[in-house]
């Protein structure tokens, strides 16, 4: 079987490890490295698993970002991935999830037929989960998100989708569009001779122009929603001391507190 | 809008670098740049001291015409015939929407098969109209089946507001429609304003951002959707200005229900489904219930941690009943770690693991800062510990100064009657 799939992959700056300045309740984004998303990992692992089973595989990592996106491209290909485009424009910047799937959606056209897309459920730093299923949407294709497990039956995908309290048994046909959780699988790493052969690799840039996306299609002026304020969320002031004349109370008036938050 | 550097203001001192969560400011030469993974997000513009980052304001308003739309509709989500809890908080959020924006009608979407049962439990916790969409095609969820009679419905009745819950369905759906129909949404919000006052008391309230630019007066009626954003590190408003329906999805357990009246009386408008069997490209084999399985440290909702407070390894044993009574996972500190307690894994803290539960609660830890760097961020911290000094009283929401070993088994044993303690304490309150 030779399946052309391709996974959509985003640069994250890792958001565990941002730390707040206590004083002035801000960000503190020095020495914060910039990571392959984590489920966008699961996402191309998943993919390279069937790789390893049908040799004939054909895998394309796509990314929109800015230039420096390049480098998760080439740990994309050192992990085994055939080829890799970074979709990058100033025009492009600040698109929302709308506009950004309009861009993928337009790339993914110029790459061509595809069987399986796979991508990461969300990323990190927006955490929308939104990308995924507006692409699908765009190429006129059906989806499963929240993916854990993955079997090719015949012609068609058997996947286990998660819920809340369990699961679904979700059979599609191809092509489709899914999207990976931390439990779909364990991602690989990168192999000496893999990092040798990425950085050899060429990797094309497509601009909007390339793209042939229309203006009004993405970008921050496009972008249907905006961001209208932003803050750091307030700093934790000193708490309630719970009082009472025995133990039973004491657990009693925390119960109830918990319940009027709704945190129980 | 978008975010400029006015260049005879930069010196090129880089603080907007260190401010901005998404790596968008390149320097060119002595020169800030804002690079093309710019949201717009505003966080550098109180970093410059020297003024010298401005944010450009929508040019002059384009003119779209969005009187048509009108009412707030909820998708009020339900599995097996059963609502989410999520879908009757929405409503009530809906009803205090509706008050703020004038009077209009808080609308249920139902969605499924056989679904009369529900109806009457929808005006009952705020539903002034509820839309029925019955097919037997609809009876388990499929993203092609109900964003197919979603749109056509919204299409057609043309609500102003459109909110779903931020479950796994809710996130499937919402975002498919929303595309179909070209408008923005945003993802897992955890609060809602159309009242531009309103907004301003909640932000003086809860951060330190300046207001004084804002209205309380305001004739905006725009809904104000406020979520966490960058790993819940930074907060950020989005509006949706120039599109209908403004669309998002909340998170479940942060909006309040309505007091049920079951006195409450609705209209009810069927809606027939244009659909058919070739619209649902997938098919759903087996629905399966499971119990949840032991999550790991890092999406556990509850941790129950255990520190060198507890004396002795056997300690553990009673966090673990804790945990296992609360739905929790069981963590620790780096000092109950060293003294070879517990195993590394169950670390909590800089060089363990990270956390961000709904409810930490911290056994017997006084609160190095190593500790705290892991878990502050907890969207709720217990402390119970016997030295009223302890340091992690200071970032407790809730402290109990006391022996674990008596108040843990109290908190086991009533755990379970929260709510009923909860509603005689409101009831004795009124």
């Amino acid at each position: 079987m030779a399946l052309k799939i391709i996974v959509c992959a985003k640069q994250v700056p890792d958001t565990n490890e941002v730390k707040i300045d206590p004083v002035k309740n801000t960000l503190i984004r020095d020495g914060v490295p910039s990571i392959l998303n984590h489920d966008d990992a699961n996402a191309l692992e998943e993919a390279l698993r069937i790789k390893d089973l049908y040799k004939d595989t054909h895998i394309t990592v796509l990314t929109m970002g800015p230039p420096q996106a390049k480098d998760m491209l080439i740990e994309c290909l050192a992990m085994g991935a055939d080829e890799a485009i970074l979709a990058s424009d100033r025009a492009l910047g600040g698109s929302d999830t709308w506009a950004t799937s309009n861009a993928l959606a337009a790339a993914i056209r110029k790459i061509g037929e595809f069987d399986i897309i796979f991508a990461g459920r969300q990323a990190i730093d927006g955490d929308t989960a939104q990308v995924g299923p507006q692409i699908a949407e765009k190429l006129d294709i059906p989806q499963v998100t929240y993916v854990t497990e993955f079997e090719i039956v015949d012609k068609d995908i058997i996947v286990k989708r998660a819920l809340e309290d369990g699961y679904e048994k979700i059979k599609i046909g191809m092509p489709c569009m899914l999207t990976a959780i931390k439990e779909l699988n364990e991602p690989r790493y990168m192999h000496i001779g893999g990092i040798y052969e990425a950085t050899k690799k060429e990797i094309p840039v497509w601009g909007a122009a390339a793209l042939g996306v229309d203006l009004t299609e993405v970008g921050l002026e496009s972008s249907p929603t905006n961001v209208f304020r932003s803050f750091s969320p307030a700093a934790k002031g000193k708490g309630i001391m719970l009082e009472g004349d025995c133990d039973k109370d004491v657990a009693k008036a925390l119960l109830i507190r918990l319940k009027e938050k709704h945190a129980i | 809008m978008a975010i400029k550097v006015i260049n005879d203001k930069c010196k090129g001192c880089k603080l907007c670098i260190k401010a901005c969560p998404f790596d968008a400011i390149d320097m060119a030469g002595k020169l800030a740049v804002i690079n093309e993974a710019c949201t717009a997000c505003g966080q550098c513009i109180p970093a410059c001291p020297f003024d010298a980052i401005e944010k450009c304001e929508e040019r002059a308003a384009e003119i779209v015409d969005l009187s048509a739309y009108k009412d707030v509709w909820v998708f009020v989500e339900q599995r097996a015939g059963k609502l989410m809890n999520v879908a009757l908080e929405l409503l009530g959020e809906g009803n205090k929407l509706s008050r703020e924006i004038g009077d209009r009608n808080v609308c249920a979407l139902l969605i499924g098969h056989k679904t009369d049962h529900l109806i009457p439990e929808l005006y009952a916790c705020g539903a002034d109209v509820v839309y029925q969409i019955d097919d037997p095609l609809l009876e388990k969820y499929t993203t092609d089946g109900y964003t197919k009679v979603m749109t056509d419905a919204i299409r057609e009745y043309k609500p102003e507001i459109v909110l779903f819950g931020a479950t796994h369905i809710g996130r499937d759906l919402a975002p498919r429609v929303a595309a179909r129909l070209d408008t923005g949404l945003t993802a897992d919000c955890t609060r809602l304003d159309v009242n531009t006052g309103n907004y301003i008391q909640y932000l003086n309230k809860c951060t330190t951002l300046d207001t004084s630019s804002l209205d309380p007066n305001s004739e905006d009626k725009n809904l104000k959707q406020t979520r966490p954003a960058f790993g819940g590190n930074i907060m950020a408003t989005i509006l949706c200005p120039k599109h209908r329906p403004q669309m998002a999805t909340v998170r479940p357990g942060v909006m309040q229900k309505l007091e049920r009246d079951e006195t409450k009386q609705g209209i009810l408008i069927k809606v027939e489904p244009a659909i058919v069997r070739a619209d649902i490209r997938t098919e759903v084999l087996e629905v399966v219930k499971a119990a949840k399985e032991l999550v790991s440290l890092t999406d556990a909702e509850i941790i129950c941690s255990g520190g060198r407070g507890l004396g002795d390894p056997s300690g553990f044993e009673l966090i673990t009943e804790f945990a296992h009574a609360v739905g929790g996972v069981v963590g620790s500190s780096r000092a109950a770690v060293d003294a070879g307690w517990i195993d590394h894994s169950h670390q909590v803290g800089q060089t363990g693991t990270t956390v961000k539960p709904k409810i930490y609660f911290a056994c017997g830890i006084s609160g190095a800062i190593q500790h705290l760097a892991g878990m502050q961020t907890s969207d709720l911290i217990i402390a119970i510990n016997k030295d009223p000094e302890a340091p992690i009283f200071e970032v407790a929401d809730y402290g109990i100064v006391g022996d674990l070993y008596k108040v843990i088994p109290c908190l086991i044993e009533e755990w379970g009657n929260a709510e009923s303690l909860f509603d005689a304490c409101s009831k004795t309150a009124m």
